[in-house]
C-alpha cells in the first residue's frame, strides 16, 4: 500500500529524537486519533534551522511524513521551511494512499508549530509570520 | 525467518482441499445442472460436499446452502430473514462486536428504515450477557444475530445459551461462525441456532466459498434470483471446485481438530506468555473463552499499523484492528466495545496461528514483537521515563 520511499523512511527514519534545550518545539495531533508528531528545532544564524528532530506516535505514513519533513527543513531558513507544504511532503515520498493524506498535513503543521514556538520564545508574535500560533485546539494535544 | 501469523485473515489452502478442487478446475468442468454424465460428476461433487459439511456442523444435508463467501452467508441470513418476516417486525438484536459483514449490513438496513437494531454491549472480555439478550427481545423482534467467535479478540460467546433464549421467545437466531468453524467443535443443533455462517478460506479452504446452515422449517427470502439453484435460495451456477475444496478442508480440520488445536495452542501459548511480559501490554478478549489460535494484545504508547509494518520487515505477517485506514481515525469498534480508551485501542496487534506454525516460529515472533514495541516506544512522544505519558 505504501511506496518504497515511504517504507524507506519508515524503516530508517531520519532525525529521530528530541533536541535538548531546543529553540522551538511543536507537537500536533491527538492520541485519540492515533497520531501525534513532535518536532524540535535548533535555529542558528540567519534564521537557519541547523538541527531538527522528531518523535512520532502513529501509523507508517505518520512516521514517514515526519521523517521526510525533517529532511526537507534541515539546513533551510525559517522562511523556506514555512514554504514546505503538505503537497511537498507527499511528493517527496512519491505519493501517499488517499486515506493517509492527513498525515502529510500533520507533518506540515508540526513544522509550523515548532517555528511558531521559536518566535513565541523570542517574544515575537508568530501569527503574522506562521499564520497561527501553533497552539490551536485542532493541532495541540 | 518467515512466519505467517494471520490465519484469522485467511489461511493457507490445505493440500486435501487443492486435491479435491483440481478435477473440477480441469477435466470435470461440467455444469452440475446439465444432464449428461460429465455434469453428473460435478453434481455428485456438490452433493457429497454438502453431506460432508452437514456432517461437520451437526446438520442434515438439506440444511446446507452454498454461497460465495462468509459475508454473503451473513447477508443472506440477515436480509433473507427480515424479508421473509416483513410485516411481522423489523427489530434486530445483535452485539456491539460483530464483523462488518453483519454490522454494515444492519446499518444499511437501518438507514433505509428496513430494520431497527439493538446493539448489545459486551463486558471487558467481550462477552454478551444472556440477561441482556433476554431483556432486549421485544414482541416485534424478527432476528437475533450474535457471532460465535470474534475475529479480533477471539472471544467465544455462550451461543447455546443465547440461542435457547431466542428460541424460547420464538425469534430466529443467526450466528456468524466464520472464525469458529474448523477451529472449535460446532454442532448447529446443540447450539440452538437457526442459521450459521461459515467461510472456506478461514479453515484451509479456498477464498470465495461459503455456506449457510439453515435449520429445517426456518423461512428465508433469497438475495439472488435466477435459475433456482440451492433450492431457490441462491441462484447461480455452483462454484463446484470451491465447494469441493471447502468440504475437503472442513472435513480435514474437523477430523484432525484435537491434534491441530494442540499445535496451535502451543505456538499461541508461547506468544501469549512472551508478549504478556512486555510492560504496559495487555491481552484483549477473554483469558480462557477464546479461539485457540488468536493472540490479541494492546501495547500502550504504540500505534498498531506501525507495529504491523515493522513486523513485516522482520518477515512476520500480522494484523492490527487499529489501522486508521477508514480515514475517520476511529480505532476498532471491538476494542472500544470492551472498554479500552481510544489512545490504547490504537495500539492493537492480532497474531493468529495455524497448525503449520512451530514453537520456534512462536519464539521468533515474541522477540520480534518485543523489539518492535521497544523501538516504536523509543520514537513515541507518548512514552516517557519508561511509561506511557498521555
Ligand atoms: C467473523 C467474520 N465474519 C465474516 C467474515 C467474512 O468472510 P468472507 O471473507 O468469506 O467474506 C470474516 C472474515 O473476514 C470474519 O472474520
Amino acid at each position: 500500500m505504501y511506496t518504497d520511499k515511504v517504507m524507506d523512511h519508515f524503516n530508517n527514519p531520519r532525525n529521530v529524537g528530541e533536541i535538548e534545550n531546543p529553540d522551538g518545539v511543536g507537537q500536533v495531533g491527538n492520541p485519540k486519533c492515533g497520531d501525534i508528531m513532535r518536532i524540535s528545532i535548533r535555529v542558528g544564524g540567519g534564521e537557519t534551522i541547523t538541527d531538527v528532530k522528531f518523535k512520532t506516535f502513529g501509523c507508517g505514513a505518520a512516521v514517514a511524513t515526519s521523517s521526510i519533513a525533517t529532511e526537507l527543513i534541515k539546513g533551510k531558513t525559517i522562511s523556506d521551511a514555512l514554504g514546505v507544504t503538505n503537497r511537498a511532503v507527499v511528493e517527496a515520498l512519491e505519493g501517499l494512499p488517499p486515506v493517509k493524506m492527513h498525515c502529510s498535513v500533520l507533518a506540515e503543521e508540526a513544522v509550523k508549530a515548532a517555528i511558531a514556538d521559536y518566535y513565541t520564545r523570542k517574544g515575537i508574535d508568530p501569527v503574522p509570520i506562521v499564520g497561527c500560533d501553533g497552539k490551536c485546539e485542532s493541532c495541540r494535544v | 525467518m518467515k512466519v505467517y501469523a494471520d490465519h484469522a485473515a485467511t489461511s493457507p489452502l490445505r493440500r486435501e482441499a487443492l486435491d479435491a478442487m483440481m478435477p473440477y478446475l480441469t477435466e470435470r468442468y461440467g455444469n452440475p445442472s446439465s444432464i449428461y454424465s460429465l455434469a453428473s460428476a460435478a453434481r455428485r461433487a456438490v452433493e457429497s460436499a454438502r453431506a460432508d459439511i452437514a456432517g461437520a456442523l451437526g446438520a442434515s444435508e438439506s440444511e446446507i446452502y452454498f454461497t460465495g463467501s462468509g459475508t454473503e452467508s451473513d447477508n443472506l441470513a440477515i436480509r433473507g430473514a427480515l424479508e421473509a418476516r416483513a410485516g411481522t417486525g423489523r427489530h434486530v438484536v445483535t452485539s456491539a462486536i460483530e464483523h462488518h459483514a453483519v454490522l454494515h449490513t444492519l446499518q444499511a438496513l437501518e438507514k433505509r428504515g428496513a430494520a431497527e437494531v439493538s446493539y448489545l454491549p459486551v463486558d471487558e472480555y467481550g462477552l454478551v450477557a444472556p440477561d441482556a439478550l433476554r431483556d432486549a427481545i421485544r414482541p416485534d423482534t424478527a432476528l437475533v444475530t450474535i457471532m460465535t467467535a470474534n475475529n479480533e479478540i477471539g472471544v467465544i460467546q455462550p451461543i447455546d445459551e443465547l440461542g435457547a433464549i431466542a428460541r424460547e421467545r420464538g425469534v430466529p437466531f443467526h450466528t456468524d461462525a466464520v472464525q469458529a468453524a474448523g477451529h472449535i467443535p460446532l454442532d448447529a443443533r446443540a447450539m440452538n441456532v437457526d442459521m450459521l455462517s461459515v467461510s472456506a478460506h478461514k479453515f484451509g479452504g479456498p477464498k470465495g466459498a461459503g455456506a449457510l446452515y439453515l435449520r429445517k422449517g426456518v423461512r428465508l427470502a433469497p438475495l439472488i434470483y435466477g435459475g433456482g439453484h440451492e433450492r431457490g435460495l441462491r441462484s447461480g451456477t455452483e462454484n463446484v471446485a470451491g465447494i469441493a475444496g471447502m468440504a475437503a478442508a472442513l472435513k480435514q480440520a474437523v477430523t484432525h481438530m484435537a491434534e491441530e488445536t494442540a499445535r496451535v495452542s502451543e505456538a499461541a501459548g508461547i506468544v501469549k506468555a512472551g508478549l504478556g511480559a512486555i510492560p504496559f501490554a495487555r491481552l484483549t478478549g477473554h483469558p480462557e473463552k477464546r479461539l485457540p489460535g488468536i493472540v490479541s494484545f494492546v501495547f500502550e504508547a504504540v500505534e498498531g499499523e506501525s507495529m504491523v509494518l515493522a513486523l513485516d520487515f522482520g518477515g512476520i505477517c500480522a494484523s492490527s484492528g487499529s489501522a486508521c485506514s477508514s480515514g475517520s481515525l476511529e480505532p476498532s469498534h471491538v476494542l472500544l466495545a470492551v472498554g479500552l480508551p481510544h489512545e490504547i485501542a490504537h495500539g492493537s496487534l492480532r497474531l493468529s496461528f495455524g497448525p503449520e506454525n512451530t514453537p520456534e516460529q512462536a519464539r521468533y515472533v515474541v522477540q520480534a514483537v518485543t523489539d518492535a514495541v521497544a523501538s516504536r516506544r523509543e520514537m513515541s512522544p507518548l512514552w516517557r521515563d519508561n511509561k506511557p505519558a498521555y
